[in-house]
Protein backbone atom coordinates (compact mmCIF):
# COMPACT_ATOMS: atom_id res chain seq x y z
CA UNK A 1 0.00 0.00 0.00
CA UNK A 2 1.45 3.41 -0.85
CA UNK A 3 1.52 6.14 1.76
CA UNK A 4 -0.75 8.19 -0.49
CA UNK A 5 -3.31 5.37 -0.45
CA UNK A 6 -3.03 5.24 3.34
CA UNK A 7 -3.64 8.98 3.60
CA UNK A 8 -6.68 8.74 1.31
CA UNK A 9 -8.05 5.70 3.14
CA UNK A 10 -7.83 7.46 6.52
CA UNK A 11 -8.82 10.90 5.22
CA UNK A 12 -5.59 12.08 6.80
CA UNK A 13 -3.89 15.46 6.73
CA UNK A 14 -0.25 15.09 5.71
CA UNK A 15 2.04 17.10 8.02
CA UNK A 16 5.40 16.58 6.32
CA UNK A 17 7.02 14.49 3.60
CA UNK A 18 4.46 15.37 0.89
CA UNK A 19 7.08 14.52 -1.75
CA UNK A 20 7.41 10.94 -0.47
CA UNK A 21 3.82 9.76 -0.66
CA UNK A 22 4.53 7.32 -3.48
CA UNK A 23 6.61 5.09 -1.18
CA UNK A 24 5.13 1.72 -0.27
CA UNK A 25 4.73 0.29 3.21
CA UNK A 26 4.44 -3.44 3.73
CA UNK A 27 2.89 -3.53 7.22
CA UNK A 28 1.62 -1.37 10.05
CA UNK A 29 1.91 -1.35 13.82
CA UNK A 30 -0.27 0.39 16.42
CA UNK A 31 1.48 1.33 19.64
CA UNK A 32 1.87 4.07 22.20
CA UNK A 33 4.75 2.12 23.72
CA UNK A 34 8.00 2.69 21.88
CA UNK A 35 9.63 -0.38 23.40
CA UNK A 36 6.86 -2.50 21.91
CA UNK A 37 7.41 -0.80 18.57
CA UNK A 38 11.14 -1.54 18.85
CA UNK A 39 10.37 -5.18 19.57
CA UNK A 40 7.69 -5.94 17.04
CA UNK A 41 7.64 -3.54 14.12
CA UNK A 42 9.28 -4.36 10.78
CA UNK A 43 11.12 -2.02 8.45
CA UNK A 44 9.11 -0.35 5.67
CA UNK A 45 6.21 -0.15 8.10
CA UNK A 46 3.85 2.60 9.17
CA UNK A 47 3.53 3.35 12.88
CA UNK A 48 0.14 4.44 14.23
CA UNK A 49 0.48 6.19 17.56
CA UNK A 50 -1.04 8.76 19.86
CA UNK A 51 2.36 9.81 21.21
CA UNK A 52 3.70 13.05 19.74
CA UNK A 53 7.02 13.56 21.51
CA UNK A 54 10.50 13.41 19.89
CA UNK A 55 10.99 9.78 20.97
CA UNK A 56 8.48 8.64 18.37
CA UNK A 57 10.58 10.17 15.61
CA UNK A 58 13.81 8.83 17.13
CA UNK A 59 12.28 5.36 17.36
CA UNK A 60 11.14 5.62 13.73
CA UNK A 61 14.69 6.58 12.77
CA UNK A 62 16.19 3.59 14.57
CA UNK A 63 13.71 1.28 12.82
CA UNK A 64 13.95 2.88 9.34
CA UNK A 65 10.21 3.42 9.25
CA UNK A 66 8.63 5.29 6.35
CA UNK A 67 5.59 6.87 7.93
CA UNK A 68 4.11 7.92 11.28
CA UNK A 69 0.35 8.27 11.56
CA UNK A 70 -0.74 10.36 14.54
CA UNK A 71 -4.20 9.19 15.56
CA UNK A 72 -6.97 10.82 17.61
CA UNK A 73 -6.36 14.12 15.80
CA UNK A 74 -3.00 14.69 17.45
CA UNK A 75 -0.45 17.01 15.89
CA UNK A 76 3.13 16.99 17.19
CA UNK A 77 4.97 20.19 18.10
CA UNK A 78 6.89 21.97 15.32
CA UNK A 79 10.29 20.77 16.56
CA UNK A 80 9.13 17.16 16.31
CA UNK A 81 7.89 17.71 12.77
CA UNK A 82 11.22 19.33 11.90
CA UNK A 83 13.04 16.23 13.18
CA UNK A 84 10.75 14.08 11.03
CA UNK A 85 11.49 16.23 7.96
CA UNK A 86 15.23 15.90 8.54
CA UNK A 87 14.86 12.12 8.69
CA UNK A 88 12.80 11.99 5.50
CA UNK A 89 9.73 10.64 7.27
CA UNK A 90 6.17 11.14 6.15
CA UNK A 91 3.87 12.17 8.99
CA UNK A 92 0.12 12.61 8.97
CA UNK A 93 -2.66 13.23 11.44
CA UNK A 94 -6.01 11.47 11.43
CA UNK A 95 -9.10 12.56 13.33
CA UNK A 96 -10.09 8.99 14.18
CA UNK A 97 -9.29 6.54 16.97
CA UNK A 98 -6.41 4.12 16.60
CA UNK A 99 -8.89 1.23 16.45
CA UNK A 100 -10.81 2.79 13.57
CA UNK A 101 -7.61 3.61 11.68
CA UNK A 102 -6.35 0.04 12.06
CA UNK A 103 -9.69 -1.33 10.90
CA UNK A 104 -9.79 0.86 7.81
CA UNK A 105 -6.23 -0.03 6.83
CA UNK A 106 -6.82 -3.75 7.41
CA UNK A 107 -9.97 -3.56 5.34
CA UNK A 108 -7.90 -2.09 2.53
CA UNK A 109 -5.37 -4.91 2.58
CA UNK A 110 -2.64 -3.71 4.93
CA UNK A 111 -1.57 -6.23 7.56
CA UNK A 112 0.42 -6.22 10.78
CA UNK A 113 3.88 -7.70 10.91
CA UNK A 114 4.01 -11.40 11.85
CA UNK A 115 4.36 -11.86 15.59
CA UNK A 116 7.45 -13.34 17.12
CA UNK A 117 10.95 -12.04 17.27
CA UNK A 118 11.84 -11.60 13.64
CA UNK A 119 15.14 -9.82 13.71
CA UNK A 120 17.56 -12.45 14.96
CA UNK A 121 15.85 -15.42 13.33
CA UNK A 122 15.83 -13.67 9.97
CA UNK A 123 19.46 -12.79 10.32
CA UNK A 124 20.67 -16.31 11.10
CA UNK A 125 18.39 -18.29 8.78
CA UNK B 1 38.54 -1.47 14.36
CA UNK B 2 36.18 1.18 15.74
CA UNK B 3 35.81 2.24 19.38
CA UNK B 4 33.43 4.80 20.78
CA UNK B 5 32.18 5.65 24.25
CA UNK B 6 29.22 7.77 25.27
CA UNK B 7 28.31 9.36 28.61
CA UNK B 8 24.63 8.86 29.33
CA UNK B 9 23.00 10.96 32.04
CA UNK B 10 20.15 9.92 34.29
CA UNK B 11 16.84 11.33 33.07
CA UNK B 12 18.36 12.94 29.97
CA UNK B 13 15.25 12.48 27.87
CA UNK B 14 15.97 15.51 25.69
CA UNK B 15 19.11 13.96 24.26
CA UNK B 16 17.87 10.36 24.42
CA UNK B 17 18.68 8.45 21.27
CA UNK B 18 21.60 10.63 20.18
CA UNK B 19 24.23 8.06 21.15
CA UNK B 20 22.29 5.32 19.34
CA UNK B 21 21.88 7.48 16.25
CA UNK B 22 25.65 8.06 16.24
CA UNK B 23 26.30 4.33 16.61
CA UNK B 24 23.94 3.62 13.72
CA UNK B 25 25.70 6.23 11.55
CA UNK B 26 29.12 4.75 12.33
CA UNK B 27 27.96 1.24 11.42
CA UNK B 28 26.33 2.48 8.21
CA UNK B 29 29.65 4.09 7.25
CA UNK B 30 31.36 0.74 7.82
CA UNK B 31 28.92 -0.92 5.42
CA UNK B 32 27.30 -3.21 8.00
CA UNK B 33 24.37 -5.11 6.45
CA UNK B 34 20.88 -3.66 7.00
CA UNK B 35 19.67 -6.69 9.00
CA UNK B 36 22.60 -6.55 11.42
CA UNK B 37 22.44 -2.76 11.53
CA UNK B 38 18.82 -2.91 12.61
CA UNK B 39 19.50 -5.46 15.35
CA UNK B 40 22.35 -3.37 16.74
CA UNK B 41 20.42 -0.11 16.43
CA UNK B 42 17.40 -1.45 18.30
CA UNK B 43 19.61 -2.91 21.04
CA UNK B 44 21.66 0.25 21.45
CA UNK B 45 18.53 2.37 21.73
CA UNK B 46 17.12 0.05 24.39
CA UNK B 47 20.46 0.09 26.21
CA UNK B 48 20.64 3.88 26.09
CA UNK B 49 17.04 4.29 27.29
CA UNK B 50 17.63 1.82 30.12
CA UNK B 51 20.50 3.94 31.46
CA UNK B 52 18.42 7.12 31.17
CA UNK B 53 15.28 5.66 32.74
CA UNK B 54 16.58 3.26 35.36
CA UNK B 55 20.12 4.20 36.39
CA UNK B 56 21.94 7.03 38.12
CA UNK B 57 23.89 7.57 34.90
CA UNK B 58 26.58 5.63 33.13
CA UNK B 59 28.44 4.96 29.93
CA UNK B 60 27.74 3.06 26.77
CA UNK B 61 30.42 1.70 24.46
CA UNK B 62 30.72 0.45 20.90
CA UNK B 63 33.50 -1.80 19.64
CA UNK B 64 33.63 -3.12 16.08
CA UNK B 65 36.19 -5.52 14.67
CA UNK B 66 36.23 -7.70 11.58
CA UNK B 67 33.82 -10.32 12.88
CA UNK B 68 31.97 -8.85 15.85
CA UNK B 69 30.12 -5.77 16.99
CA UNK B 70 30.03 -5.31 20.76
CA UNK B 71 27.79 -2.94 22.71
CA UNK B 72 28.44 -2.48 26.40
CA UNK B 73 26.99 -0.43 29.21
CA UNK B 74 28.08 0.28 32.75
CA UNK B 75 26.04 2.36 35.12
CA UNK B 76 26.53 3.82 38.59
CA UNK B 77 23.59 2.08 40.20
CA UNK B 78 21.25 1.42 41.81
CA UNK B 79 21.51 -2.14 40.46
CA UNK B 80 18.77 -4.66 39.75
CA UNK B 81 17.29 -6.57 42.66
CA UNK B 82 16.08 -9.56 40.63
CA UNK B 83 17.73 -9.88 37.22
CA UNK B 84 15.63 -12.88 36.21
CA UNK B 85 12.43 -10.93 36.87
CA UNK B 86 13.79 -7.90 35.03
CA UNK B 87 14.40 -10.13 32.01
CA UNK B 88 10.71 -11.07 31.85
CA UNK B 89 8.85 -9.56 28.91
CA UNK B 90 6.40 -6.94 30.14
CA UNK B 91 7.96 -6.44 33.58
CA UNK B 92 8.94 -2.82 34.14
CA UNK B 93 9.83 -0.52 37.00
CA UNK B 94 9.80 2.60 34.81
CA UNK B 95 8.31 5.67 36.48
CA UNK B 96 5.42 7.81 35.25
CA UNK B 97 7.75 10.23 33.42
CA UNK B 98 9.16 7.41 31.31
CA UNK B 99 5.73 5.90 30.70
CA UNK B 100 4.27 9.23 29.62
CA UNK B 101 6.89 9.35 26.87
CA UNK B 102 6.10 5.89 25.57
CA UNK B 103 8.64 3.85 27.49
CA UNK B 104 8.24 1.26 30.21
CA UNK B 105 6.73 -1.57 28.15
CA UNK B 106 9.03 -4.00 29.90
CA UNK B 107 10.65 -5.06 26.64
CA UNK B 108 14.06 -3.39 26.95
CA UNK B 109 16.26 -6.17 28.31
CA UNK B 110 14.41 -8.99 26.49
CA UNK B 111 14.60 -7.01 23.26
CA UNK B 112 18.37 -6.65 23.63
CA UNK B 113 18.76 -10.35 24.36
CA UNK B 114 16.64 -11.50 21.44
CA UNK B 115 18.42 -9.28 18.95
CA UNK B 116 21.94 -10.20 20.05
CA UNK B 117 24.03 -13.29 19.36
CA UNK B 118 25.32 -13.15 22.92
CA UNK B 119 23.92 -11.26 25.91
CA UNK B 120 25.51 -10.94 29.34
CA UNK B 121 24.25 -8.98 32.31
CA UNK B 122 25.65 -8.63 35.80
CA UNK B 123 24.12 -6.46 38.47
CA UNK B 124 24.91 -5.73 42.08
CA UNK B 125 22.31 -3.95 44.17
CA UNK B 126 23.74 -0.69 45.46
CA UNK B 127 26.56 -0.74 42.93
CA UNK B 128 25.35 -0.96 39.35
CA UNK B 129 24.65 -2.97 36.25
CA UNK B 130 26.88 -4.02 33.37
CA UNK B 131 25.59 -5.37 30.08
CA UNK B 132 27.63 -6.70 27.18
CA UNK B 133 25.96 -7.77 23.96
CA UNK B 134 27.62 -9.01 20.82
CA UNK B 135 26.52 -9.41 17.22
CA UNK B 136 28.23 -11.43 14.54
CA UNK B 137 29.02 -9.30 11.52
CA UNK B 138 27.10 -10.78 8.59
Amino acid sequence: MTIKEIANCLDARVLCGEDRLDQSVTSACCSDLMSDALAFIHENAALLTGITNPHVVRTAGILDLKCIIFVRGKVPPDEVLEMAREQGLVTMTVNKTMFTCAGLLYDNGLRGAPMGWPCREEAVS
Amino acid sequence: MVHAEYDIQKGAYNSAGEASADIKRKLQQLGISPVTLRRVAVSSYEMEMNIIIHSLGGTMGLCVDKDWITLSSKDQGPGIEDVELAMSEGYSTADDDARSMGFGAGMGLPNMKRNADDFRITSQLGEGTQITITFKVM
